[in-house]
């Protein structure tokens, strides 16, 4: 690994990173490649989140969809674990919850196949500092 | 088009599963069926004006919707696309109407500092952090700024210990600084030990990084090589992903020798608490990771000048550190923007209790209780009336109704007869008794003290024992008076931080529910109908109707009658299991 020796060592990895990330988000299948961000904290984990992931990571590749899945930490929805987090590429990300492998089904036949939203979204009602 | 019907409890109560059926059956009668899908959401933490409908892609706003709008939202804003703007949320100051809910005060509740990351990047991925401005603010401190100069910034922002006394960050660090020794250390502290609490694990979980450089932040500032992470074994995933980012950050150059091309060396190791309460005490912490007994000592020397291994330490708390970064790159006066006067920036809280939307919420110090408990966490659960909250775990108190619009910081809660803590949130709803509760926490407080001093040994022994008489219906007069004094007593005398706030719940109940207290001592009563030992199960004859159910669920068979007449129970012989209550179908059995 390549170590980081200076502040401008930083920046470049950073701006490297940050259109590595734009990539994947405006990759050559724009409408295949999908983002899923599982929230891996002990909340979600203890509520059934890996079997979840498991799940999608499999599903994903069963189905043909070109998707990316992630874990995370915990998003502070914790009544309504496991949560995820879809961003289908041009769309605003969605956070779902309640998300049992039944409804992580119903999110990629769903949402990801056919845009149709599906119950259990769970609206975000905070600011980031980024703004 | 997508129409969203909030589908939260709260909105639920008022009506949102009608205002759901309606819509989609003005949009059949419309055959718009296939292009407008309406969607059942979870809540949108908006639950005072709800119930809630959400147009997309244009974001429109709808507020306290009833079922019979259907048809005007749907024939106004779907086929002549005319906003209906009575719906639409009134900004109470402006007095105009706010079509889009990003325009709306509301969401500005919440903002995300030391949570900026959590639910975002994956925590075990340094990659993913460094893409969201990580380790440029340690960049920024060795390369670009002196160690007074990092101090200067983080006291200029006003930042203050989160994990719960509120000491000045960067008045501690000052004082780390000008000690004088060959080796000085970092400490983290990540004993999180309150019930309930759980903000720091999280951020732990959720974006370790953000710890790791803020304590070599801190390293650089205060003249110190080496950190260690005191860290509950209780929280084993919250030690993987530390010990992951560590790894990382050494791999990458970011811990070790020559960070970033200067001489500044920084390491850390991580240290396992067996989840002792008063270890979340820094004298004690320190103690307990040179593996000597978990027990405070007497401050001075504060751990600024004698701590770990006899070296000057600097102990902060996890949410303190991952505000640190954001400070030096966002400048002190952007973080002293935020808050109230002599609280700064933002606090994370874990609510919990009966409360509808359990979890994890940052807010600007100075939000209300009423807007943390009925907004953002969408109010009491099955719409029971709100009782109190208790606030700082056992070293806090219990807040009523009357404090529900108290700008929260540091100074008004302690005013308030609580305290920040750790960050705790514990709703209570009409079913909870005041002195039941203060008696749960002194269980927790005699099971937690290290038995060092005696006040603290004996005394909140004495405390749960008096409280266990009153709950038993064996109170006094002279006892609630004693449980005052003794409370004082306790608070002037002990030690460390621990006894004196674990008087704290019983003061504060004392205070805001005597009412609850005399009931228990003079009519031997629990109003709340949670103490055992006041409770009587009685059959009400002209409700029963003989099935024998009840007599037969009875482990102790104290119930008696024949089939088909009235039955009858023997409260000498009842042990209030309750078993009667949840079997009877006819809700004949009552309690008194």
């Amino acid at each position: 690994m390549v170590k980081v020796k200076s502040l401008a060592d930083l920046k470049k990895i950073k701006s490297e990173l940050q259109s590595k990330m734009e990539l994947r988000e405006k990759s050559e299948n724009p409408e295949k490649s999908v983002q899923v961000k599982v929230a891996m904290a002990t909340c979600g984990i203890a509520s059934g989140a890996k079997q979840v992931m498991d799940f999608l990571i499999e599903e994903f590749e069963k189905r043909g969809i070109e998707a990316i899945v992630t874990q995370t930490g915990c998003m502070g929805y914790c009544y309504a674990e496991p949560t995820i987090e879809v961003t289908v590429p041009g769309k605003d990300p969605l956070v779902f919850g309640y998300v049992n492998i039944k409804k992580a089904d119903e999110i990629i036949e769903k949402y990801i196949k056919n845009g149709e939203l599906v119950e259990g979204i769970i609206p975000v009602n905070y600011e980031t500092i980024e703004k | 088009m997508h129409l969203l019907v909030c589908g939260g409890t709260g909105c639920r109560a008022s009506e949102s599963s009608a205002i759901l059926d309606n819509l989609k059956s003005v949009l059949e009668e419309n055959n718009l069926e296939n292009e407008v899908q309406v969607v059942k959401t979870g809540c949108f933490g908006f639950c005072e004006k709800g119930p809630i409908v959400k147009v997309l892609p244009d974001n429109t706003f709808y507020t306290q919707v009833k079922p019979e709008d259907a048809k005007e939202i749907v024939n106004e804003h779907i086929i002549k696309g005319r906003k209906v703007n009575r719906l639409l949320y009134l900004n109470p100051e402006s007095k105009e109407h706010v079509s889009d809910s990003k325009h709306m005060g509301f969401y500005k509740k919440q903002i995300r500092i030391a949570l900026r990351n959590c639910g975002f990047i994956n925590p075990e991925n340094i990659d993913e952090y460094i893409s969201r401005d990580g380790y440029e603010a340690l960049a920024k401190c060795i390369t670009e700024m002196t160690p007074a100069q990092v101090i200067d910034v983080i006291k200029r922002s006003g930042l203050r210990g989160r994990g719960g006394a509120g000491f000045p960050t960067g008045l501690k660090w000052e004082i780390a600084s000008k000690s004088v020794a060959d080796q000085k250390y970092v400490v983290c502290n990540a004993d999180e030990g309150d019930p309930g609490a759980f903000m720091d694990r999280s951020v732990l979980e959720g974006d370790p990084h953000s710890v790791i450089e803020a304590m070599a932040i801190c390293g650089y500032s205060i003249g110190a090589s080496k950190g260690l992470v005191y860290i509950r074994a209780e929280y084993p995933l919250a030690i993987e992903r530390l010990k992951i980012a560590i790894g990382q950050a050494r791999e990458y150059g970011l811990l070790g020798e020559k960070i970033l091309g200067t001489d500044f060396a920084f390491d850390l190791e991580l240290r396992y608490g067996a989840g002792a309460f008063v270890c979340g005490e820094e004298t004690a912490l320190i103690h307990s990771m040179e593996g000597l007994r978990g027990e405070p000592t007497v401050k001075p020397p504060f751990p600024a000048e004698r701590g770990y291994l006899g070296k000057p330490s600097n102990v902060n708390n996890v949410e303190t550190f991952a505000n640190i970064p954001v400070i030096i790159n966002k400048g002190p006066e952007w973080f002293s923007s935020i808050g109230t006067e002599k609280s700064k920036g933002t606090k994370v809280f874990a609510l919990a209790g009966k409360i509808n939307n359990v979890g994890l919420i940052e807010v600007p110090m100075g939000t209300t209780l009423r807007e943390i408990i009925f907004e953002i966490g969408g109010g009491i659960k099955d719409g029971k009336k709100f009782k109190a909250v208790q606030t700082g775990g056992p070293s806090g108190g219990c807040l009523t109704e009357k404090h529900l619009d108290t700008p929260i910081d540091y100074d008004n809660l302690i005013a308030s007869g609580s305290m920040m803590g750790s960050g705790g949130m514990i709703v209570m709803d009409e079913d909870d008794c005041m002195v039941s509760i203060a008696k749960y926490y002194l269980d927790f407080t005699v099971e937690e003290s290290c038995g060092k001093c005696t006040p603290c040994r004996v005394g909140n022994k004495r405390l749960y024992e008096t409280l266990d008489k009153i709950c038993h219906g064996n109170g006094t007069m002279e006892d609630l008076d004693k449980l005052r004094n003794l409370s004082n007593v306790i608070r002037d005398t002990s030690l460390c931080g621990l006894g004196q706030t674990s008087p704290n719940p019983v003061l504060s109940t004392l205070d805001n529910f005597y009412h609850e207290y005399l009931a228990h001592v003079k009519d031997h009563k629990c109003p709340a109908g949670q103490c055992k030992a006041l409770m009587q199960y009685t059959i009400n004859p002209e409700a029963c109707v003989g099935c024998t159910a009840c007599a037969r669920v009875c482990p102790v068979n104290a119930i008696s009658g024949e089939r088909k007449k009235p039955h009858f129970i023997d409260t000498t012989v009842c042990i209030k299991c309750g078993a009667c209550f949840e079997k009877c179908k006819f809700d004949a059995i009552y309690i008194n």
